[in-house]
């Protein structure tokens, strides 16, 4: 191959300047016809003296990129034959990166929030794609007017394809201040490490403090499977509380403990009010009893949590269930049968949360009767009510949530908590089908033919419905 | 160049037409058939015709163990294979055991080897079922990725030329790219007998621009195929088995 320099032309990219260059390849600046953003060519050393886990890096880089879509990667933009001429061309990501922000840390609770928020999306979109990314830290992850983007795929895993590093090597693979545990003993197939991998780097702009510092070594990497850093509010007392359980929960050492997808974290992030905290065992103590169980505690972690990941959660599931009742007439029949058909998609995820939502109808302005006739707001009470309707469920706190919304259009109500709190399935009841209603539009109508996740419809059955019907007028007389 | 690998269509016709239904809406520039035509199934003499036509047409075909059975003696076969193939020789008509005779043990196109069970002592029918025989059909020749059948099983062995092997089951009809770096042996699952677990007919495509090779699968109506097997005094089990991919 002959020469590279500036000006010169490979597969139709004009190289431009050089602009990093490292132990694994060099980077260039290039352009070419018919492509309008700017590009960035990664050219490897590939030498025959190479370390392999480069050459395998690259492979799994130019496998991966092509495959990703969407606005939280760098747009693929071709890749030549490594047996060739090795290069990946990317999209030159525009945007601050993360690393910028550690020198401004402890950051405010409020961009905390909402750079959690951007990398979570990104996290997510991701692993919607069977990629896991497994190097996530500051200097991969640019902060766009697109959300986050995040870049660097060498050491990443694609659910479908063959994970070409896992035979490579034996030494631990990612980098020591934001590895998961279950990484650092060679596991690379869980979308729960990149949870990890936030939740290290959520520390790290909550507190200036990495929370495993940088280890050299892989003793010092392994020490993060036995023991849980330094809370957080110990650094930074004034973080709130739930901010330090939402990290925590991201930094659990068994992944089946971590959130469960990034669609719970979300969750979590949007609604702070509804974050469970947990109490959780100090880090450690002196002495020999602590010795010991701390000795009782690393085996335990070697023993139960790691092989535990093999059965980690990996998959597209659900875990943002959202159940949406109307309970303007108490807990009717429709309101029943919703539960217990929600209770059966439930039942078939375990893991999943169930975000209880209902909605009560705003009057207008000077019609407010909001508070009733025993002195409590309409609120209070409805919310009541939800917890009553919800309490069958039996379900753990931190997997149950309940939302009263006061709101003019229910549908839209719902449409608007689904897509903000990345619900993956919504379960709905409908009234009966009168003439009248098909006229003015149902709920459940609307929300099924605009939302953008799975929906589930519970309607009764013709003679169930006049059933009630009747009940209802039978209630209301006087 | 996008290639079609069909193997082990062991008489069964039904699997073949729903296979090659599926192929000439693929839009393959080659057609490799990498062996074991006959045995077990019900319709030898269709499968070597419709093969024959392929090859007329341009189709590569490599010589299976069970082609070789068919021309000659069933000795060392399992009991039920034995039969199948006893029974096959039968049907078979002098034409129809010259093309067999004739075909091939390996071709080589390009930087890749097609042979029916191993590069290693093909003659010898070695099954590749571990990164171990794989790394042995591969020092065994000096092409760049080698293509078998005969396990029934699709897997492939892939590794950097002089590191071992590494295994990988492709999911379904997901391309699994395969960098012009490695070296790789592709076992291609059955056509006529799947023994992976999966009823439907398998056949193989490597795309050698995009470097991608997939499993495809190909679902057929296998209860016709089963009666077939038993109305032709065939061994009940070759029938049954076709329902489990077994």
């Amino acid at each position: 191959m002959e020469r590279i320099g500036p000006g010169s032309v490979i597969d139709g990219f004009t190289l431009q300047s050089k602009f990093a260059k490292g132990g694994m390849g060099a980077l260039w600046n290039a352009t070419k016809e018919g492509i309008d953003y700017p590009l960035v060519l990664k050219m490897p050393f590939l030498d025959p003296g190479q370390d392999v886990s480069t050459i395998v890096g690259f492979e799994i880089e130019e496998m991966i990129l092509k495959r990703l879509t969407g606005p939280h990667v760098p747009k693929f933009a071709g890749s030549g034959d490594l047996s060739a001429t090795p290069y990946i061309a990317m999209e030159l990501v525009r945007g601050e990166n993360l690393e910028t922000y550690l020198s401004k840390a402890p950051l405010p609770v409020a961009e905390l929030k909402r750079i959690a928020i951007d990398i979570s999306t990104a996290i997510g979109a991701l692993h919607r794609q069977k990629v896991i990314h497994l190097d996530l830290k500051p200097e991969n992850i640019f902060l766009t007017t697109r959300g986050a983007v995040l870049i660097d795929y060498g050491l990443a895993r694609h659910l479908a394809l063959p994970d070409l590093l896992a035979e490579e090597s034996s030494v631990p693979m990612g980098t020591p201040a934001y590895i998961s545990p279950e990484q650092v003993v060679g596991h690379r197939n869980s979308t729960a490490s990149d949870i990890f991998s936030l939740g290290c780097i959520l520390y790290e702009l909550a507190t200036a403090e990495k929370p495993f510092g940088e280890p050299g070594t892989e003793a010092g990497m392994r020490r993060r499977l036995f023991q849980s850093p330094t809370p957080p509010r110990d650094i930074t007392p004034d973080l709130p509380r739930w901010f330090q359980e939402v990290i925590q929960k991201c930094m659990e050492v068994d992944p089946a403990r971590r959130y469960a997808d990034t669609g719970q974290l979300l969750f979590d992030l949007n609604n702070p009010d509804q974050v469970v905290i947990k109490e959780r065992k100090p880090k450690k103590a002196a002495g020999f009893l602590a010795k010991v169980t701390q000795f009782f505690s690393k085996e335990k972690a070697e023993a139960f949590a790691l092989p535990s990941l093999s059965t980690a959660k990996n998959s597209n599931d659900t875990t943002v269930i959202m159940v949406a009742v109307d309970l303007a007439d108490g807990a009717d029949p429709l309101a029943q049968t919703v539960r217990s058909e929600a209770a059966r998609i439930l039942w078939t995820a375990p893991s999943a949360k169930l975000a209880c939502f209902t909605v009560l109808k705003t009057r207008l302005i000077g019609e407010d009767q909001s508070v009733g006739e025993d002195g409590k707001s309409a609120y209070v009470n409805r919310l009541v009510q939800l917890k009553d309707w919800a309490q069958p469920y039996e379900l753990p706190e931190d997997l149950i949530s309940y939302h009263v919304i006061e709101a003019l259009d229910p549908a839209q109500a719902i449409l608007d908590f689904a897509s903000r709190n990345d619900v993956g399935h919504i379960v709905i009841g409908a009234r009966g089908s009168s003439a009248l209603r098909r006229h003015l539009g149902s709920v459940s109508a609307k929300v099924v033919a605009e939302s953008l996740c799975s929906c589930t419809v519970i309607r009764l059955r013709k003679e169930e419905h006049e059933a009630m019907n009747r009940e209802q007028q039978e209630v209301s007389l006087p | 160049m996008r290639i079609a690998f069909l193997t082990d269509i062991h008489g069964n016709l039904e699997a073949l037409n729903a296979t090659l239904l599926a192929v000439r809406g693929g839009g393959f520039d080659q057609i490799v058939i990498l062996g074991d035509l006959v045995g077990y199934g019900p319709d030898p003499i269709a499968i070597v015709e419709t093969v024959g036509a392929l090859v007329g047409e341009g189709a590569i075909c490599i010589k299976g163990n069970h082609d070789a059975a068919a021309c000659a003696t069933s000795s060392g076969m399992s009991e039920n294979a034995r039969i199948a193939a006893d029974w096959t020789r039968d049907q078979l008509h002098a034409p129809h055991l010259d093309f067999l005779s004739a075909l091939p043990m390996s071709v080589t196109q390009d930087d890749r080897l097609y042979v029916h069970a191993s590069a290693r002592s093909p003659e010898k029918w070695p099954y590749i079922r571990s990164a171990d025989a794989a790394a042995e059909c591969l020092a065994a020749t000096d092409t760049r990725l080698i293509f078998v059948g005969h396990t029934h099983i699709p897997v492939v062995f892939h590794g950097l030329p002089g590191k071992p092997p590494s295994t990988f089951i492709p999911a379904a009809n997901v391309e699994m790219p395969i960098s012009s770096l490695r070296r790789a042996v592709t076992v291609v699952g059955s056509v006529g007998q799947p023994r992976d677990g999966i009823a439907a007919a398998c056949y193989g495509v490597f795309d050698t621009g995009q470097r991608t090779i997939t499993m495809k699968r190909v679902p057929y109506d296998h209860s016709q195929t089963a009666e077939k097997i038993r109305r032709a005094g065939l061994p009940f089990w070759l029938g049954d088995r076709l329902a489990f991919g077994k």
